[in-house]
């Protein structure tokens, strides 16, 4: 899908075993396959149904999303940073694009 | 036709079967999608907390905060909605609280239901009504 922009807060910066707030959000219609256009034929479902967060290659949350999360899916956890590294997010669509967006983290 | 007091109670019977038989079928399907989850186990109360407005203004949008500390995965159900299911939180080794917060959408008054997994096998629920005054799922 195109215009699909993912944005994500993490703090720069972070003590080592500190517990972060991370927020995630991504541009996306999540349409839910129960609408109707105005012809009266429904409007086939088109969601993002998987989203990962992991660090250093090490899991933080899994998520699998149904037609009911809203329009531009919003997300909100708590990860733990033992050591400076990288924030990947994954976004999974169902027409098979995926979406990433990385962070990068100090620890200090 | 005269209405006697048989016919009567003829109809109010009908009309009160009639109006139940949409809303057991929904929670069928809830209840189908719990069980899938548990397999089956009924699940405690203590040690989950779910946070949603009284009344959402728009179903189309209502903030929903859930928490179970120490919890393996957690199921957001929206019983009310066609399809119940909202989504599934697992928490990686490297995540720092067992809790997240998402938007979901309602399509009326309903019950929301949070169910968390924990490591030992066992399932605890927390759930609240939500008022919805515009329902979130279109024409």
């Amino acid at each position: 899908m195109d215009n699909v922009t993912p944005r994500v807060r993490v703090p720069k910066t972070a003590s080592a075993g500190e517990a972060i707030l991370i927020k995630t959000l991504i541009s996306h219609p999540m349409e839910s396959g129960q609408r109707k256009d105005s012809d009266g034929n429904i409007i086939p479902r088109e969601i993002i149904n998987r989203f990962t967060c992991d660090f250093n290659g090490q899991n933080v949350v899994d998520v699998k999303m149904e037609p009911a999360i809203s329009t531009n899916p919003y997300l909100e956890f708590q990860a733990t940073v033992p050591e400076s590294g990288t924030f990947t997010f994954t976004w999974y669509d169902d027409d098979g694009s995926v979406y990433t967006d990385t962070k990068d983290i100090a620890v200090g | 036709m005269t209405y006697t007091r048989r016919t009567t109670f003829k109809l109010a019977f009908g009309a009160t079967v009639l109006a139940a038989l949409p809303f057991s079928a929904r929670a069928d399907a809830a209840e189908d999608a719990i069980a899938a989850f548990t397999g089956g186990a009924t699940p405690g109360t203590e040690g989950i907390t779910l946070t949603a407005p009284e009344i959402a203004e728009n179903g189309n949008t209502v903030p929903i905060d859930v928490a179970a500390p120490g919890a393996v995965s957690i199921l957001l159900l929206a019983t009310g909605n066609p399809v119940p299911d909202a989504a599934t939180f697992s928490f990686g080794p490297l995540a720092a609280a067992q809790a997240a917060s998402t938007r979901i959408r309602l399509a009326k008054t309903q019950t929301v239901v949070a169910i968390a997994k924990m490591p030992d096998g066992s399932f605890v629920q927390a759930s609240q009504e939500v008022k919805v005054t515009i329902g979130g799922c279109g024409g």
